[in-house]
């Protein structure tokens, strides 16, 4: 044991904001890995079709979305088939709505674990919004799949996804962070999620594309994260859609702020939660 | 360097409490105040705590634990053990003072943390190990005598929600067993499973502290303080209230509990309630029906509870028990009116409940006394060390011969020599 790293946690109330704690988090990376692992197994036991759901569920969104907004109420796809147009979206979509979610109700549905252990309580959003990529690759084949039968052959472009799928992943954490430790204080939180992210499927382009919204509004349309993820999407699979600009920059700035001041809140609050259960 | 494992100064934590809501006075009033509330909350956020609305559950701790040494904790329900606990493994930050803890730390709060009924008592293993800081490595070349030391290695691939709550206790605690921490901190985690798992279990921490471990334990169970740890922190309202060999600091525990079950008012106790009904009196009686301060060994007694419905309505279903104890707190016997199919279909929302013993068996000493009741399978009530029954020597077996020593209970009995 040498003097100069004594080898002892002190305990003793903490203020302000303190760091982040990257390093100890990344120390507990194996119970991230079995936190994420858990989620995964545990979900689709004892169910007849397991983990076919994970792609049944947005496939069978996809049917429907086809029907009522491509068949039905035809709206523009901006030349793309229908099913691949919104396919496309729902991915990412289902992604963000799913990690947002999860990462929001995060401590309060692990509070069994967070109040009688301790570990960076941030493995916990972590790992659920991690849990919720092992679906997104999963689903991922079947886009592949779907874009070979309409004739779309997979390109270079395909290498800016992980950009997107970062930004998609950032934005649920951000948003999830800053919400989740409100969510222990008040339980109407998770319903207030669900409900506002229905809302918000419609301010992104999911069921229609984003050249329908008048030009005047398109900048300020844009500055919604999630439709540049949607339209990033697009471009990068079935060049629709739209490039990463200046201002998918201006995006990833103000995500990243809102995600450092969520770990930064998350971090804060970390430290007395449990006396708020 | 020094040779403290744990070192506490001055440790403090301070709960907010709610205030009191007033029950709102017709439907008017209510939605009022549901339209009000959150506005209450961010005033009360704001706003410093008022002295009422505070409560230090610890308060002024300063204890030094050497390494290698088993030190047990001990005191009434609410007294800031677990508290005491959950800073030492900082899972909640404390409100003043410090303390530093040398070397990594195992908490055994509860027993299969994190354990996931859908997965398999293998996976669960290695979940609830990780949960714990084992790395994968670790458990890997431990589980198979985690598994042989939990009995379980028949059913290791099977969910553990088929488990039997003794298969899943054993597993857990097996885990938890093979942490091999410096300091582990340990919280009535004995109270569960079966006696000889748990004298399994008293043996295998007992191996841990020859190795040189540093183990708290908190029970309420004075037998495995006793057994366990050579010397006893006694936490009481937040502060320590004794400290040093466990033998003296034990006694002086149950003293005290002693002097407060003879305490006859009942408001100062110890009470596990959810807020259905209360229990306001308790006294004994004869058989005359004439309250008696103790009884005699071999004479009939009434135990004679008093209770009120809070809510003020009727009770429906009610089963009441009453827990006799000795000084240390081992359960002796439970009158319960399960048992004897006499639960209470409806009670008046105040009353006495009466329970009749036609012939004290319990050897002459003092007991402690429990009361509980749940009403309608739900919501229960406990009222901890509500009484002391003193029981003087008397004449048993109805033969001119008083009682005095005979153990802990007495029976009928005759004799006879077989021609």
């Amino acid at each position: 044991m040498s003097e100069a790293q004594p080898n002892y946690v002190e305990i003793k109330p903490r203020k302000g904001w303190g760091d982040l704690g990257i390093k100890e988090t990344w120390e507990f990376r194996e119970l991230l890995y079995f936190l994420i692992w858990r989620e995964i197994k545990g979900r689709y036991r004892q169910m007849a079709l397991g983990p076919t759901w994970i792609i049944l569920k947005p496939f069978v969104t996809m049917v429907v979305l086809s029907l009522v907004f491509g068949k039905l109420a035809k709206l523009p796809s901006d030349g793309v088939p229908y099913p691949l147009f919104s396919y496309s979206a729902l991915l990412p979509w289902t992604l963000f709505t799913v990690s947002l979610n999860k990462s929001a109700t995060s401590l309060v549905s692990n509070m069994g674990i967070i109040s009688k252990v301790y570990f960076p309580r941030m493995v916990v959003p972590i790992s659920t919004a991690c849990a919720g990529l092992v679906d997104f690759f999963m689903s991922f084949l079947i886009l592949i799949g779907m874009m070979l039968y309409f004739g779309y052959m997979p390109g270079l472009k395909l290498l800016i996804l992980p950009m997107y799928l970062a930004l998609a992943v950032a934005t649920a954490m951000a948003v999830g962070l800053w919400l989740a430790t409100l969510a222990v204080r008040f339980r109407d939180v998770a319903y207030a999620v669900e409900h506002l992210l229905q809302v918000a499927m419609y301010l992104t382009p999911v069921v229609y594309p984003a050249s329908m919204v008048p030009e005047a509004w398109r900048g300020l349309y844009m500055l919604n994260p999630m439709a540049q993820v949607v339209e990033g999407f697009r471009w990068a699979l079935v060049g629709t859609g739209q490039a990463p600009n200046l201002i998918t920059v201006a995006v990833w700035g103000i995500v990243l702020a809102l995600l450092f001041s969520g770990a930064h809140l998350f971090r804060r609050t970390e430290r007395t939660v449990v006396d708020l259960m | 360097m020094n040779d403290n494992a744990i070192e506490v100064n001055g440790l403090g934590k301070r709960y907010r409490l709610g205030a009191a809501v007033t029950k709102p006075n017709g439907r008017l009033q209510a939605v009022g105040e549901a339209l009000k509330a959150p506005f209450r909350y961010l005033i009360r956020n704001a706003t410093k705590a008022s002295e009422e609305e505070t409560l230090w559950a610890l308060r002024n701790v300063s204890v030094s634990v050497k390494r290698g040494e088993v030190v047990g904790i001990i005191g009434r329900n609410g007294a800031g053990k677990t508290t005491f606990l959950k800073i030492l493994s900082r899972i909640t930050d404390p409100t003043e003072g410090m303390a530093r803890v040398y070397g990594r730390v195992g908490t055994l709060l509860a027993v299969g943390t994190g354990f996931h009924p859908e997965l398999s008592g293998r996976d669960n293993v290695f979940l609830n190990g990780a949960i714990m800081g084992m790395k994968r490595e670790e458990i890997r070349t431990r589980f198979d005598e985690i598994v042989a030391f939990a009995e379980v290695a028949k059913f290791i691939d099977t969910p553990v929600k088929y488990y039997s709550s003794g298969m899943y206790v054993r597993l857990a605690f097996a885990v938890a067993a093979h942490l091999e921490p410096e300091v582990l901190l340990v919280d009535e985690v004995l109270a569960v499973g079966d006696l000889a798992f748990q004298r399994k279990c008293l043996g295998k921490m007992n191996s841990v502290s020859d190795e040189g471990r540093t183990v708290l334990l908190v029970s309420h169970n004075m037998e495995a303080i006793l057994g366990l740890c050579p010397r006893t922190v006694w936490i009481d309202q937040g502060g320590v209230a004794g400290d040093g060999p466990s033998r003296e600091v034990v006694q002086q525990y149950t003293k005290e509990s002693m002097e407060r079950a003879a305490q006859p008012n009942l408001k100062d106790k110890t009470r596990q309630g959810e807020g259905v009904i209360e229990f306001t009196g308790f006294h004994l009686r004869d058989s005359q029906g004439r309250p008696i301060p103790h009884v005699l060994c071999g004479d009939p007694v009434d135990l004679v509870i008093d209770y009120r419905s809070i809510s003020g309505q009727d009770l429906v279903n009610v089963t009441a028990w009453i827990w006799l104890l000795d000084p240390l707190r081992k359960p002796l016997t439970c009158l319960w009116s399960m048992l004897t199919n006499q639960d209470f279909q409806r009670l008046p929302s105040e009353g006495r409940l009466v329970c009749r013993l036609p012939q004290v068996n319990l050897a002459p000493g003092s007991y402690m006394v429990d009361l509980a009741a749940r009403v309608n399978m739900g919501k229960s009530e406990k009222l901890m060390e509500a009484a002391k029954l003193e029981v003087l020597p008397g004449d048993f077996f109805g033969t001119g011969r008083p009682i005095t020593q005979t153990g802990q209970f007495l029976c009928n009995h005759s004799w006879s020599l077989e021609d």
